[in-house]
């Protein structure tokens, strides 16, 4: 078990630049969402209060959001690194790869 | 309060200790080489990391610490769990994959493995000796916290067990055995405090919250007209903060161990218009005695409390709910919560916590904690700073801990190390949604210890009977077994790879490198265990807040000008670090908050000189300033190193 090579024995990616640009992008998307909750927290509380949906309001709605968020955006990015790997690497380069 | 130990809870909590380390001693057989002891041999699966990931993260911060601090401030806790979820956002989009690209075991191989600078190397793993020593305070108070009502025992007696036990831990395997307790603990939080929450939603609301079979306390009220014939004499009177407090004696029957007996004891009641009302208090009198409402602590006159003083006219009292309608139950409800007020009455002093009506709306939004508006019904902009301030730095504070960044090698490859991100951002988001319910549950369920907030989601289990409450406190001591395990192993790597065999270059064995790591990890654990308790008392969330701020104002401006812009010098990224970590550690020691802590330590007076308790939105840009500048400045330095390569 213990010995393996660690991770700088890593072959090339050739994916790594588009994931690169791709987790910047969604980066600043999700940011954007995350600025807008701190701003409205900060500038205006009282609209954390009006009821959006199911009779809870926009704090809880708004918060529980960004959580939920967090985790759809982490499947998308998955789904299109996969893919764009196994195009660029092929699927079965294990050393680029994973350990599938 | 008092807390009497249950046979059953040790029995459970004994056994799931001894389990931890049964499976610490197994591994430990595999953790030979450095890259074993460091990285768990690079071999780990996706999923059990990406579980042990949860279960490094979900520390005592966030089922203790945040939990509590919903049950005592509302949605302002939740704040904590936002922040510190939108965290995994950087580490998975924007770190991740280069981190595993470039690393080798630590985070300063990884910043190093362009430049092969030794000023990096110095200043890295002291950073991360000094994030991990930060992060490591609230894991060891939370100990001691857990200990106290599981097994009866004081806090200091908690603090050390952890610490001792932690350091065998870490002392025999490393991070192999480090991973699977975590991944264990990790999967066991969430599944337990789900439980938790399905407990909430069908036991539904009520007004006298039943606590473990007990009846909910009654609070009495007084008309002073009638006080004569109540039976109480009227003692002392005392104005403190606006509110005025009445001492109140009468003879009152109390059993200590087998002994009953009649004694006039001493009570305070708030005066609201011609009425007094029931308080809890605890007074250390002149000669150091503790009395909780009058009385010694064995007398149990102490009582858990919060309910909910009205309920919505179309909600029926133990009626099953959902969790949507369970959040919108609470925001159309009025509750009861503990303030509390300190004063001093013929040389004791007093602490009394008196209820307060405090509506449900106000307390599902922003503003009982970090936004409060001032008495003129504004927020102050200073509050508005700090407010964003933490917001950044837990945002920014995930991706630049050691502990966590140390996960990323322990995986084959940058795809899992991605997909171990992903599995923990699942992992984690789910648990935070379920700490709004656990902690608005403790604050409504009769079951509050107002000395402690930290202790709100155990004793919430409690309330659904002892059993729960033994499993759940297992899994949270654990969790802090846990943490503490990955902070030490990453602090550990920085002084025993980083600091002796890459800076210093001494020369040692794979043996002799492996035993400098387990060195370095019992002392970093005494260290923390005296952290650990002279920081008892303080909201473990709160401190977690501090970590992540030097974490982030130390590292990520570094990580992440590494990864992105090409004229990044060494020199920049040494200048950057020590920049980020010293400017944030002098504001958190001149801080209105530390001010607080060397009076209670000391009583030292000191007056803070800015009332700004969180670093963040200072430090974190000041650190990219100096990257850049210094950066900029030196970059001739980048010059000879591509002529070096190329050559």
């Amino acid at each position: 078990m213990a010995g393996h090579g660690p991770a700088v024995k890593l072959g090339k990616d050739n994916a790594s630049e588009w994931k690169s640009k791709l987790g910047v992008i969604l980066f600043f998307v999700y940011a954007a969402f995350y600025g807008g909750f701190v701003t409205i927290n900060t500038v205006k509380p009282k609209l954390m209060g009006i009821t959006v949906v199911a009779g809870l309001n926009l704090a809880v709605v708004y918060g529980m959001g960004l959580i939920v968020l967090a985790i759809v955006m982490g499947l998308v990015y998955n789904y299109f690194c996969t893919k764009k790997e196994d195009e660029l690497n092929g699927p079965a380069n294990v050393a680029q790869g994973g350990t599938e | 309060m008092i807390y009497q130990a249950s046979p059953i809870a040790i029995v459970l909590f004994l056994a799931f200790v001894g389990f931890v380390l049964g499976m610490s001693f197994y591994f430990a057989r595999k953790a030979k080489s450095a890259e074993g002891y460091f990285a768990a041999g690079g071999t780990i699966h996706w999923f059990v990391n990406g579980i042990a990931f949860a279960g490094d993260y979900l520390s005592a911060a966030s089922f203790l610490g945040i939990c509590g601090m919903i049950a005592v401030y509302g949605y302002d806790g939740f704040l904590y769990s936002i922040g510190y979820l939108a965290g995994w956002i950087v580490a998975l989009f924007v770190v991740a994959e280069p981190m595993k690209r470039l690393g080798k075991y630590t985070f300063t191989d990884a910043l190093d493995s362009k430049f092969n600078s030794k000023s990096i190397q110095l200043m890295a793993a002291i950073s991360t000796l000094v994030v991990s020593l930060f992060y490591l305070i609230p894991q060891m108070v939370g100990a001691g916290v857990l200990v106290t009502p599981l097994l009866g025992l004081p806090h200091w007696v908690g603090v050390i067990m952890v610490g001792i036990i932690v350091v065998l831990i870490v002392a025999t395997a490393g991070m192999t055995s480090t991973t699977y307790v975590q991944f264990l603990k990790g999967g066991l939080l969430i599944i337990f405090s789900t439980i938790i929450c399905i407990y909430l939603f069908k036991n539904g609301f009520t007004l006298n919250p039943e606590n473990d079979g007990k009846p909910y306390h009654q609070f009495q009220t007084i008309e002073l007209g009638k006080l004569p014939a109540s039976g109480y004499k009227k003692v002392a009177e005392v104005t403190s903060g606006g509110k005025t407090f009445v001492q109140l004696v009468k003879p009152t029957e109390i059993t200590i161990g087998d002994k009953t007996e009649t004694k006039p004891i001493n009570s305070w009641w708030i005066k609201d218009g011609k009425l007094l009302k029931e308080t809890l208090s605890k007074t250390i009198t002149a000669d150091n005695k503790e009395l909780y409402n009058g009385a010694p602590k064995e007398a149990q006159l102490f009582f858990p409390v919060g309910n909910i003083a009205k309920l919505p006219a179309d909600v029926k009292p133990g009626e099953a709910v959902g969790p949507a309608e369970f959040l919108s139950v609470i925001e159309r409800s009025e509750i009861n919560l503990f303030p509390k007020a300190s004063f001093e009455n013929n040389g004791n002093k007093v602490t009394v916590w008196y209820a307060k009506v405090v509506s449900g709306a106000k307390l599902l939004r922003p503003g009982m904690k970090f936004l409060k508006p001032g008495k003129d019904g504004k927020t102050s902009w200073m509050a508005k700073f700090n407010f964003i301030s933490l917001m950044l730095a837990l945002f920014c504070g995930t991706a630049s801990l050691p502990h966590i960044l140390i996960r990323y090698y322990t995986v084959p490859s940058q795809k899992d190390a991605r997909k171990s991100t992903i599995v923990a951002i699942g992992a984690i988001g789910f648990f935070y949604i379920l700490t709004l319910f656990m902690g608005l549950g403790a604050m409504v369920s009769g079951v509050m210890d107002v000395e402690s907030g930290n202790m709100a989601a155990p004793l919430l289990a409690k309330g659904m009977g002892i059993i729960l409450f033994s499993i759940i406190s297992a899994v949270a001591f654990a969790t802090v077994l846990g943490t503490v395990s990955g902070l030490i192993v990453a602090a550990s790597g920085a002084v025993a790879h980083d600091i002796m065999d890459n800076y210093m270059s001494i020369k040692m064995t794979e043996s002799q490198k492996v035993m400098a790591g387990k060195i370095s990890a019992i002392v970093v654990g005494i260290i923390a265990i005296v952290l650990g308790i002279i920081f008892k008392g303080v909201n473990v969330s709160f401190l977690v807040g501090w970590a992540f701020a030097v974490a982030a104002s130390a590292n990520l401006p570094s990580i992440i000008m590494l990864l992105f812009w090409k004229k990044t010098t060494a020199k920049g990224i040494a200048a950057s670090i020590t920049v980020g970590m010293i400017s944030s550690l002098i504001i958190l020691l001149i801080s209105p908050k530390m001010a607080e802590l060397y009076y209670k330590w000391w009583g030292v007076i000191f007056k803070a000189p800015f009332e700004l308790n969180q670093p963040g939105l200072i430090s974190i840009p000041l650190a990219f300033i100096t990257l850049v500048i210094v950066s900029l400045m030196t970059q001739k330095d980048n010059a000879k190193l591509e002529s070096a390569e190329n050559a």
